[in-house]
């Protein structure tokens, strides 16, 4: 019959609706999956501390974005935090000795790291790690010297 | 005297609703098994319970989530937040919005249907002439229409709440110039599977699974005219709804409580 | 008492209460098999009631009820649905599953419960529909159907499985004299040529009495009289009298009790 075989059919159509919708829901909204959308080649840095960075903050060269951070790991020898970033293929040219840094985008944003290239005529490849890197700046630590700073001025007068 | 008398015999009625309803509950699950040999009977009451109200469903999912998009967007933008948008928007709704409207939407729409239904069969006594034919009517129609409620009411809640994200994306990216790359990595950076959309997923079962027992059970009990059906319908929509939000509150306090 | 073995619903004692009301008090009767036997009464006398118990749908306050010799009231879900697929029961408003169409609704039972191939199926749901003389209006739904025609349907649905019985709940309620014609042969035809047994709850006094074969009057919870239709016509007792020949006034005063009706009308109170 006519009428039963559209039933059957929207029902398809439905229940197919309602788990893609949940795999949207699972892979497009929620950090469900390791294998995320983000392709390029992998390059590595190493901060002292990377404050509020996550998987997925952005990568960019003065404001481009050019990649994403794909991981976050400690490095038990060096005592320090290993930021691992997705670039896209396009920006290939980046210089070894390119600089990277953990900025704040305004002044309660989002962290990302920024990227200063360099000058040398080797560029950035698959694997490669970049050793020239600052820091976060964590607000209450700027704070607290600021205070202690301010502190010591007033009990030195 | 006269109040706490009726008092008294309110209460006792109550319970003996309630007593009435959890038998009627154990009845219709006892006739799920069944229904693996009437897959056909299934699949016409997931059209009637879910495709039906997959309309309502999508059109409120797009607009509530352009309104949180809207609404959120003007909030954070004090703060010069507004690239934690797609955060707020994709949490409100996996967490709560997307069950919890859902719910009441499947109440309105599925709920009253199916009391009003079974209450118009039991009504023009189809349901005691199919008692009288030696079908179990539980078996034949009440199941078949539960288990549906139970298994629309997820994948109605997902599709509102994917539908809710994509307005409150439109909203956000589209109209306000919002950044689409801070949109989603924030969402997603926040987001967790397993404590938030998986929540929202079980919150999302219990609702279909109450709001259908209400429904059939209102329509089952209901006084067969057609003023008795008219108020069972209407005891649906105002008890389903009172429970999704009185359930939401006891599982957000289990779920999202000191674990 | 008679015959059991003639008998195929023997009730004993059989007494019916509904809260604080008593419906049925200790009635006793005796339904032959093969025959056509008609309750009757006026509205309220729980003449459907009577057709829910003997269905096993409800159950006695006391006393038994057999059918064909089976105590429904003692009988357990498994057996009482085994029972059900040897009656069938004609409601007054049809009862047709509105969702069904008139072909799905007489293959109901069927399909339920026969187990047989679906093209059986159909040549069955077409002999029943042809016995009513809709074989024509198969396709079409409840809602399209007239009163008494939805009569024959279910007509059709009660006699699918080739019960043992039929039950009728006021069959000639609200209908036209054509179909009340058409469904008046129909029951008699049925009786006969199925070889079944008919229990017709109805208060219509002329149409029952013409294919009743035996009458039971039922009032207020009691049998007031029972025998052929005949017979009835000229029972001794005034009120069965009244009844059968639908006087307005007579034991079944026509005045509702009332306070005196000159005091009424010159007391001022509560006006």
């Amino acid at each position: 019959m006519q009428n039963t075989r559209l039933v059957e059919i929207s029902v398809g159509i439905f229940v197919a609706a309602g788990i893609a919708a949940f795999f949207m829901l699972g892979l497009k909204v929620s950090n469900f999956n390791a294998f995320s959308d983000v392709d390029g080649y992998e390059v590595r840095a190493q901060f002292e501390n990377i404050g509020g960075l996550k998987v997925l903050s952005s990568v960019s060269v003065g404001g481009v974005k050019i990649g994403r951070v794909t991981s976050i790991a400690f490095d038990q020898e060096d005592y320090e935090a290993v930021v691992t970033m997705a670039i896209d293929p396009q920006y290939n040219r980046l210089p070894m000795d390119t600089s990277a840094s953990i900025f704040t985008s305004g002044l309660l944003g989002e962290q990302y790291v920024g990227f200063e290239p360099g000058g040398e005529e080797a560029f950035l490849q698959e694997g490669d790690t970049i050793f020239l890197t600052q820091s976060a700046i964590v607000l209450e630590q700027v704070i607290g010297q600021f205070m202690f700073s301010k502190a010591s001025e007033g009990a030195g007068e | 005297m006269a109040i706490f008398q009726q008092l008294g015999s309110r209460t006792l009625a109550f319970f003996q609703r309630l007593g009435r309803a959890n038998i009627f509950l154990w009845a219709v699950l006892c006739g799920m098994p069944g229904l693996i040999f009437r897959l056909r009977l299934l699949i016409q009451q997931v059209f009637s319970v879910g495709v039906l109200s997959l309309v309502i469903i999508v059109v409120a999912g797009l607009f509530v989530g352009m309104v949180l998009g809207l609404q959120g967007y003007y909030t954070l933008v004090d703060f010069g937040a507004e690239d934690s948008l797609g955060v707020m928007v994709a949490l409100s709704l996996v967490r709560e919005l997307g069950p919890v409207v859902a719910g009441l939407l499947f109440a309105g729409r599925a709920g009253s249907a199916l009391t009003a239904e079974i209450g118009l069969m039991k009504a023009t006594e189809q349901l005691s002439g199919m008692e009288m034919m030696a079908v179990d009517p539980i078996k034949r129609i009440i199941a078949p229409r539960f288990l549906a409620g139970v298994l629309s009411m997820p994948l109605l809640a997902a599709i509102f709440s994917a539908l809710g994200v994509m307005g409150g994306y439109l909203a956000g990216v589209g109209l306000l110039g919002v950044d689409e790359g801070a949109f989603w990595s924030q969402m997603r950076s926040s987001v967790d599977f397993n404590d938030d959309i998986m929540s929202g997923i079980i919150k999302s079962i219990v609702f279909g699974a109450v709001v259908t027992w209400i429904a059939v059970f209102e329509g089952y009990d209901a006084v067969p005219t057609s003023e008795g059906v008219s108020r069972a319908t209407t005891r649906t929509v105002v008890h389903a709804s009172l429970a999704v939000l009185g359930l939401d509150f006891l599982l957000t306090a289990l779920m999202f409580g000191e674990v | 008492m008679a015959n059991t073995k003639n008998n195929l619903v023997e009730a004993r004692g059989l007494t019916f209460q509904f809260g604080s009301r008593t419906i049925f008090d200790g009635i006793d009767l005796d339904l032959q098999r093969g025959k056509v036997t008609a309750i009757m009464g006026p509205s309220g006398t729980g003449k459907t009631t009577l057709l829910r118990l003997i269905g096993g749908q409800i159950r006695p306050t006391a006393g038994t009820l057999h059918v064909d010799g089976q105590n429904v009231p003692g009988l357990s879900r498994r057996d009482l649905f085994e029972l059900r697929k040897r009656m069938g029961m004609l409601f007054q408003s049809g009862a047709l599953l509105t969702d069904l169409s008139v072909f799905d609704n007489v293959a109901f039972p069927l399909r339920e419960h026969s187990g047989l191939p679906e093209t059986m199926v159909r040549d069955l749901v077409l002999m029943k529909l042809e016995a009513v003389g809709l074989r024509g209006a198969q396709r079409l739904m409840p809602s399209e159907l007239s009163g008494g025609m939805a009569r024959r349907v279910a007509l059709a649905r009660a006699i699918a499985l080739d019960p043992m019985m039929i039950m009728y709940d006021e069959p000639f309620t609200g209908q036209d004299p054509i179909s009340m014609g058409v469904l008046v042969k129909l029951i008699r035809n049925l009786n006969e040529v199925l070889g079944l047994t008919s229990i017709i709850v109805s208060h219509d006094v002329a149409e029952t009495a013409a294919i009743a074969d035996y009458i039971y009057v039922l009032s207020q919870g009691k049998v007031v009289g029972h025998g052929t239709p005949h017979e009835l016509h000229q029972s001794e007792s005034e009120w069965v009298r009244q009844f059968m020949n639908g006087a307005p006034d007579g034991p079944v005063p026509f005045h509702y009790p009332a306070a005196d009706y000159a005091a009424e009308l010159l007391s001022r109170e509560g006006s």
